[in-house]
């Protein structure tokens, strides 16, 4: 039972107030791409054991997506961040490196 | 090892001897250097794909290997229940070819795996959910599946403790397959396990793959925490952990990790014999040999690799049970457990090639890879010998890149 | 013979007698008492059969951990099976039976099975039962249940309900002994949210029956004390009788009040379940005692040491008269003495030790209780009953040395902490060799949110056994300032591991050494399945059932992996344990249900005319959480005359739907336009303001996911209306591309779909009746097909929209949500002349099929895209980029072999049976007939007296006026025309007047 706090109107998010949105930042791929780059898009996807950066919406509550890093491992939040961003904030980074320094990094 | 046969006799022998006579099971070997084929995860699918290798193609020089123990996944970890009456025509080959292996199952592998066809049904609680199931009735009887639509009535009579006329939802009759039903889903592995063993395959627990090794696009071998294997074929059947896996062999998976929740009651005295899914209210229950409820619903939406899902899963579906049999409110809950499951883009398994010359992946079985396991053992073996496969055609991982789907959940909004 | 006591027993209160029954004999005992306490008060020592021999099975402990004491417990809506004895409170006129046994308790035909015993170990039901193949599913299985299974089944609806509750601390306390006490005093001085829960109804745990001595005091009384200050401190919540059930993650805890199973029927909830969320959790859950393992230690009169001291110290109840201790350690003795001061009799201690020397050894052999050393139990005498004790040398085979007369057995094979909250999200455990038990390893608990320890371990259940270290453990562990608690108690001699007694027992000895009393698995078991290589504990406990009793293994798990880990030849913790899963003591499920059952199952969405609807016969069906009206019946009238009437009344004069459930999403902003043509597949800037225009909606799949009229109310503003079952979804899927791919777009969006009640009005007497209402010229010239207008109509403030669903003149009317009821019953009254009636959804179908037109949910599955419905005149061509037009892109999108909509027609007028396929020639490589095609709605219309149809056909529209062949049942074949999928009024003349 996930909790997650909205980055938009600060509340600490019960799971069951969130609706999951899967892997984030994903580059859309419209008319013009290459099958293997709208394949990729819409169906391949990272799914690691560990630091994952998804999409939640705050469906009962202010109703706006945002993005989460957590590990999928244990569970642990590393940090949530509005979904107008199109990478995981340096300083996020930095703190998930500082925890898990195995970590590859965002790629 | 001897092997010797089981049967009431052998018991009744060994029991003179305080059964201090029983040899074991499955081996306990070393990896070797080589193998022509090793299938990673020793699961229902991954013994299964090795044990038709040998059955069907005599290829008896495999490995399996598992990370822990067989059978220690999803095999271990499911509602064990088997069906076939699936409504796309790719679906209902192979999980009624599973379920006609299950059949014999117990015979073929002298290990019962106790397969009871004791019927399954799926309520129609909308409008829009009998017209699916209406369809699928129709569709199965095309495919060679025995399925037929039943009326309301009829549920009563075959499920007595169900409540039909239940308020919000009223059950307006079922799909109904009579040689649907369960299995003791241990037993189907440690069965797969011992007739692997018995053919000369090696199964390898506590054997952690740390690596693919791969030259010019194909693969060499292996690397494990027992050292390096090599192999020419290696078949990659580890549900829950595919796209680790993958990312090893250096490709993605159109697939997502997700928890799955089940429970039992305590058990009680035989008072259901039918499986019963109830999927408007997102839950299905069946009673074991053991007099369990046993319960299942829905997964969690978010990626997840714990094995334990969140709590208001379990909520949901003890709700809708309540609802369809409301006798179960006086019941406890004993026990609750999780398992991760393979979701693939249209919640359709990939039995397929792959990027790397001479890799077979064999996942994506989402919330119900039980029912499959011998169809899906089946058909890759021949994908692995042949190289192709009429049952594992359609579940090619690039259907994806041809828009080709095979989407189930226009009959069932629960899969299982 | 178990007795109870003349005097003494903290708990119960002699002065309040209650009544109750077992098996139809009528038995007395005290408020107070268990269940338990007050059957062995009563004599009645034999209570249940185990699971596969159908062994006698008698009382054997006195807490959570019960395995054989379960009984049916109440009547009718208020029996529930399987009720643990040992941990229900007696309450005056309480019904129970004994379970698992035929025809009687005493002469159960099932025991037939144990004179077998030999021939079913571990795991002969896989070696056998598997010919004839028909036998199993027809013979073995309905006899192996039948003798399987527990409890009877509850029969009537429950009676009762229960409830559930949130709360937020941020620490939250398992268990109420003295280290509970402790840590709860000293956190709540610290200002902290506390909430301190004990799973029984009674505060002390261990301590107040083992004669410990706290701060001087005694244990009872400083526990009285603590409970004062706490419950004097506004920031420390106390709950009794309420157990933490399952530890989740993110500090979720759920946990189980049994507020009135001891006084059932007194109008409060039975059960309440709390979601806790804890920023905290510290587990002083305690520990529980191990058994033994000798031969019959399973004979009703062997009991756990511990137990014995609780019956006779808190309910005043002797086992019997004279009690024989066997142990491994020190503590058993406490029995011993607990017995003595009771006035009872202990032949001798027997201790599997060496040499017992320690302080309460001692003690006892002052008392005159002799004490064999070194010496093990060969057997237990007696069958139904204990009768007496065979003893050996512990490090022998058995060999019997002497025998002693006895009618109970208190055995103790030392203490495993109780580690499964600690364990339930993944806090890791330590084999701690000393002690022999499985303890918290502090270095890996179960971690939270922020990667944080969020449980801690306290006390024994952090393996802690004595008071005083308990007490400081329990006191730092929460940050306590100054001193702990300071407790006196004996000096304990260390333990000694015994896992089989004796040593050297040979085979016939295991076979009667039970591990797991309810589930009849023995030392013999595990060790078959490690000979047969189930070596992984996960292995042996299914292959033996090992712990998947009720009790889950509270007392069987830790001696049957020793017994596994002596088998392979490994070290304990190489074994390892098996999961701990929720809940820690099984949870009834109407709690997890709670309230939500019968008509509040889940949330129902009513319409503004809902009510209207129920009182004029409306025949329901459920639409997502709302429910619509099918059709409408009257008195006599079936569900098919209805429709068919409701149908007729639109075609020949006029009718009313209520479509306020419709979807409606307002859209706006600067960038609207540009932002629905990305989300339609047709071009929506475009729209002129005052007009209305359909629209497909794909997802990025390119699959047909909704569809609707899209009306532009101004410049920049867009109202979209979707399906019934769409509205929130659709809603969602805008504000995902919103805010999460064009962020950078100016448009809002908002889902008013309850702040409009609408209404269509279908027919064509449709205007006349709108005239009637007057206010709003709504002629062709002032209100064209396909645009709307803004009105006072009657009096209502109104959106009048002319578009049509039915294919007659038809106007959809939106008002205020609070105005629709008004409105209807407007409509309904004016429309009195022209016969008018609502009609229902089913009417809504047959009619729109009739037009040929398509129906999500119905023409769509999932897996169907615009082309394949001919809607190719909805799809712009010239945008360059829409939501799913990359998708339709790929090649089995665009392929020419895909199934096309076309009407279809039977050739004798009969109907086409839902869902049913098209054959074509041969069968696939899968032994599969080939298939062509497809019914996607099939009616009989009522309007052209016929059976119509549509449906997807390989190619369909290139074969106009081919007959195809759908088989349906007991093998026959409806042949059907293909043709135009329009049957009606095929150019709108009647929808455009």
């Amino acid at each position: 039972m996930l909790i997650l706090e909205c980055p938009c109107c600060g509340v600490k998010a019960d799971e069951t107030e969130l609706q999951a949105g899967g892997e984030a930042h994903l580059k859309r791929y419209g008319p013009g791409s290459t099958d293997e780059e709208f394949d990729g898009y819409m169906f391949s996807r990272k799914n690691p054991k560990g630091v994952h950066f998804e999409r939640w919406r705050h469906a009962y509550g202010c109703g706006k997506w945002f993005l989460a890093a957590r590990c999928t491992a244990t569970l642990e939040v590393f940090g949530t961040y509005p979904a107008q961003t199109s990478a995981p904030p340096a300083d996020l980074q930095a703190k998930i490196k500082q925890k898990r320094p195995n970590w590859e990094g965002y790629k | 090892m001897g092997f010797k046969r089981y049967s009431a006799f052998a018991v009744a022998r060994e029991a003179m001897n305080y059964h201090l006579g029983w040899e074991r099971a499955w081996g306990s070997p070393a990896p070797k250097k080589k193998y022509d084929v090793v299938i990673v995860g020793a699961g229902g699918h991954g013994l299964a794909s090795a044990y038709y290798l040998g059955k069907n193609y005599g290829i008896t020089n495999v490995a399996i290997i598992e990370k822990g123990w067989l059978g220690g996944g999803n095999t271990g970890r499911n509602t064990t229940i088997i069906r076939s009456n699936y409504l796309q025509d790719p679906s209902a080959a192979i999980y009624e070819k599973a379920r006609s292996l299950y059949e014999t199952m117990s015979q073929d592998l002298n290990y019962n795996v106790m397969f009871s066809p004791r019927g399954l049904l799926m309520l129609g609680q909308t409008e829009h959910e009998v017209r699916g199931y209406k369809r699928t009735v129709y569709a199965n009887n095309l495919q060679g599946v025995a399925t037929e639509w039943i009326s309301p009535q009829r549920v009563k009579e075959l499920v007595p403790i169900i409540n039909i006329d239940g308020p919000r939802y009223p059950i307006l009759g079922a799909l109904y397959q009579a040689r649907g039903g369960t299995a003791r889903h241990d037993a189907v592995a440690w069965g797969y396990a011992r007739a692997c063993s018995q053919m000369g395959m090696d199964v390898i627990q506590q054997c952690e793959v740390t690596g693919v090794r791969t030259e010019g696009g194909k693969v060499v071998g292996i690397d494990t925490s027992k050292g390096a294997i090599d192999c020419d074929k290696l078949g990659m059947v580890v549900a829950g952990h595919s796209s680790v896996l993958a990312e090893m062999a250096g490709f993605r998976l159109p697939i997502e990790s997700l928890a799955l929740q089940a429970l039992v009651s305590e058990p009680i005295k035989p008072c259901m014999d039918v499986v019963v899914m109830a999927n408007t209210v997102h839950g299905y229950m069946s009673q074991s040999d053991k007099g369990e409820m046993v319960i299942g619903g829905g997964t969690d939406g978010f990626n997840n690799y714990t094995q334990r899902g969140s709590f208001h899963h379990i909520e949901e579906t003890v709700r809708a049970l309540v609802e369809t049999f409301p006798m179960i409110s006086r019941l406890k809950n004993l026990r609750q457990w999780g398992g991760i499951v393979d979701m693939t883009g249209d919640r359709s398994p990939l039995i397929s090639k792959t990027p790397v010359d001479g890799i077979f992946v064999n996942c994506g079985w989402g919330t119900g890879g039980f029912k499959a396991i011998p169809g899906s053992g089946w058909a890759m073996a021949e994908l692995m010998a042949r190289g192709s496969s009429p049952l594992a055609e359609e579940f090619s991982m690039y259907r994806f890149r041809e828009g080709k789907f095979i989407d189930e959940s226009v009959a069932a909004g629960v899969a299982h | 013979m178990s007795t109870r006591l003349q005097k003494g027993g903290r708990l119960i209160d002699r002065s309040r007698a209650m009544s109750f029954t077992f098996n139809g004999r009528k038995m007395q005992g005290y408020a107070g008492d268990t269940l338990a306490s007050a059957l062995l008060g009563a004599d009645q020592m034999l209570v249940g059969r185990s699971f596969k021999y159908h062994r006698p099975r008698g009382i054997m402990s006195s807490g959570a951990e019960e395995p054989n004491a379960l009984v049916g417990l109440g009547e009718g809506g208020r029996f529930e099976p399987n009720q643990r004895t040992t941990t229900t409170e007696l309450f005056d006129g309480a019904v129970t039976a004994s379970q698992n046994h035929w025809p009687s308790l005493e002469f159960d035909v099932g025991a037939i099975n144990d004179k077998f015993y030999r021939f079913l170990p571990a795991g002969f039901y896989y070696k056998t039962f598997m010919f004839p193949r028909f036998a199993w599913k027809h013979v073995f299985e309905p006899f192996i249940r039948q003798s399987a299974g527990l409890g009877k089944v509850p029969h009537a609806r429950d009676e009762d309900r229960y409830e559930y509750a949130y709360a937020f601390a941020d620490l939250v306390i398992v268990g109420g002994g003295i280290a509970g006490l402790a840590a709860a005093l000293a956190a709540g001085k610290q200002g902290k949210r506390v909430w301190l829960i004990e799973q029984t109804a009674h505060w002390g745990g261990r301590a107040v029956v083992d004669g410990v001595q706290i701060q001087g005091q005694e244990a009872d009384e400083w526990v009285t004390e603590t409970l004062q200050a706490l419950e004097g401190m506004e920031n420390v919540t106390l709950r009794a009788r309420t157990m933490a059930s399952g530890l989740y993650d993110h500090g979720y805890l759920l946990m189980y009040e049994r507020i009135a199973d001891h006084t059932p029927g007194d109008g409060r909830p039975r059960h309440r379940l709390w979601r806790m969320r804890a920023g905290h959790i510290v587990t002083a859950t305690g520990a529980i005692e191990r058994p033994l393992s000798f031969a019959g230690n399973d004979i009703p009169g062997v009991m756990l040491a511990s137990a014995v001291r609780d019956y006779v110290v808190n309910w005043a109840v002797s086992p019997g008269d004279r009690t024989v201790i066997v142990t491994n350690n020190d503590d058993a003795y406490r029995t011993a003495l607990a017995l003595l001061d009771a006035g009872l009799a202990v032949p001798a201690v027997i201790d599997a030790r060496p040499e017992a020397k320690g302080d309460l050894p001692e003690a006892v052999r002052a008392r005159g209780v002799k004490v064999l050393e070194g010496k093990g139990i060969a057997k237990v005498k007696g069958g139904k009953r204990v009768t007496g004790v065979s003893v050996c040398l512990q490090a022998g085979e058995g060999a019997e040395l002497e025998t002693i007369d006895c009618d109970a057995v208190a055995m103790s094979g030392g203490w495993s902490p109780v580690v499964h909250l600690w364990s339930h999200c993944g806090g890791k455990l330590n084999w701690d060799d000393k002690q022999a038990m499985f303890r918290p390893d502090p270095n890996r608990p179960a971690t939270g949110a922020d990667g944080e320890a969020m449980v801690t371990a306290i006390g024994s259940a952090n393996g802690h056994l004595t008071a005083a270290d308990v007490l400081d453990d329990a006191h730092k562990a929460v940050g306590g300032k100054g001193a702990a608690p300071g407790a006196v108690c004996a000096t304990e001699a260390p333990i000694m591991p015994v896992w089989i007694m004796p040593q050297g027992a040979g085979p016939a000895l295991r076979f009667k050494m039970w591990l797991d009393p309810q589930n009849d698995v023995k030392v013999s078991d595990i060790q078959l399945a490690a000979r047969e290589g189930y070596e992984s504990v996960e292995h042996a406990k299914r292959y033996t059932t090992l712990g998947m009793a009720t009790d889950q293994g509270k007392i069987s798990n830790i001696n049957g992996l020793a017994v596994l880990s002596d088998a392979l030849n490994q070290a304990i913790p190489a074994t390892g344990t098996t999961t701990f899963r929720p809940p820690y003591t099984p949870i009834s499920m109407g709690a997890i249900a709670g309230e939500a059952r019968g008509e509040i199952f889940q949330p129902l969405r009513k319409t503004p005319m809902h009510d209207w609807h129920e009182v004029h016969g409306a025949h329901w069906e459920p639409v997502g959480h709302w429910r619509r009206a099918y059709c409408f019946l009257r008195t006599g009238e079936g569900v098919h005359d209805a429709v068919n009437r409701e149908i007729r009344q639109v075609r020949n004069s006029v009718g009313l739907l209520d479509a306020s459930t419709l979807g409606k999403i307002l859209v706006k902003g600067p960038d609207a336009g540009k932002f629905l043509d990305m989300l339609y597949t047709n071009m929506m800037s475009t729209l002129p303001v005052g007009k209305c225009r359909y629209g497909l909606m794909c997802n990025e799949n390119g699959f047909l996911s909704d569809d609707g009229v899209v009306v532009r109310l101004s410049e920049d503003t867009w109202l979209c209306h979707t399906t019934t079952g769409g509205a929130d979804r659709i809603h969602g899927w805008m504000e995902d591309w919103l805010q999460c791919e064009w962020w950078d777009w100016k448009v809002y969006t908002a889902n008013v779909t309850e702040q409009y009640a609408q209404v269509a009005i279908a027919g064509p007497n449709a205007r006349k009746l709108l005239d009637k209402l007057g206010g709003m010229d709504l002629s062709k010239e002032a209100l064209p097909f396909m645009e709307w207008r803004e009105g006072t109509l009657g009096g209502f403030r109104a959106r009048v929209h002319r578009i049509s669903f039915s294919g007659e003149l038809s106007f959809e009317v939106a008002v205020p949500a609070s105005e629709g009821r008004a409105f209807w019953e407007a409509l309904i009254a004016a429309g009195e002349e022209f016969g008018v009636m609502p009609y229902g959804t089913e009417a809504m179908h047959i009619m729109r099929a009739e037009k040929g037109f398509i129906m999500i949910g119905d023409e769509t599955d999932g897996t169907v895209i615009p082309q394949d419905l001919n809607l190719q005149w909805a799809i712009s061509k010239k945008k360059e980029d829409y939501l799913g037009k990359r998708a339709h892109e790929r090649s089995f999108m665009a392929s020419p072999e895909r199934w096309k909509l076309v009407g279809l027609e039977t050739l004798d007028g009969g109907l086409i049976p839902d869902g049913a396929y098209a054959v074509a020639d041969g069968h696939n490589a899968n032994g599969q007939r080939n298939v062509q095609g497809r019914v996607t709605s099939t009616y009989y219309s009522p309007t052209l007296d016929k059976g119509i149809a549509m449906g997807l056909v390989k190619h369909g529209p290139d074969r106009m006026g081919e007959v195809i062949d759908f088989p349906v049942d007991d093998g026959k074949v409806v042949k059907a025309r293909i043709v135009d999928p329009v049957f009606y009024d095929k150019d709108g003349e009647k929808q455009n007047v």
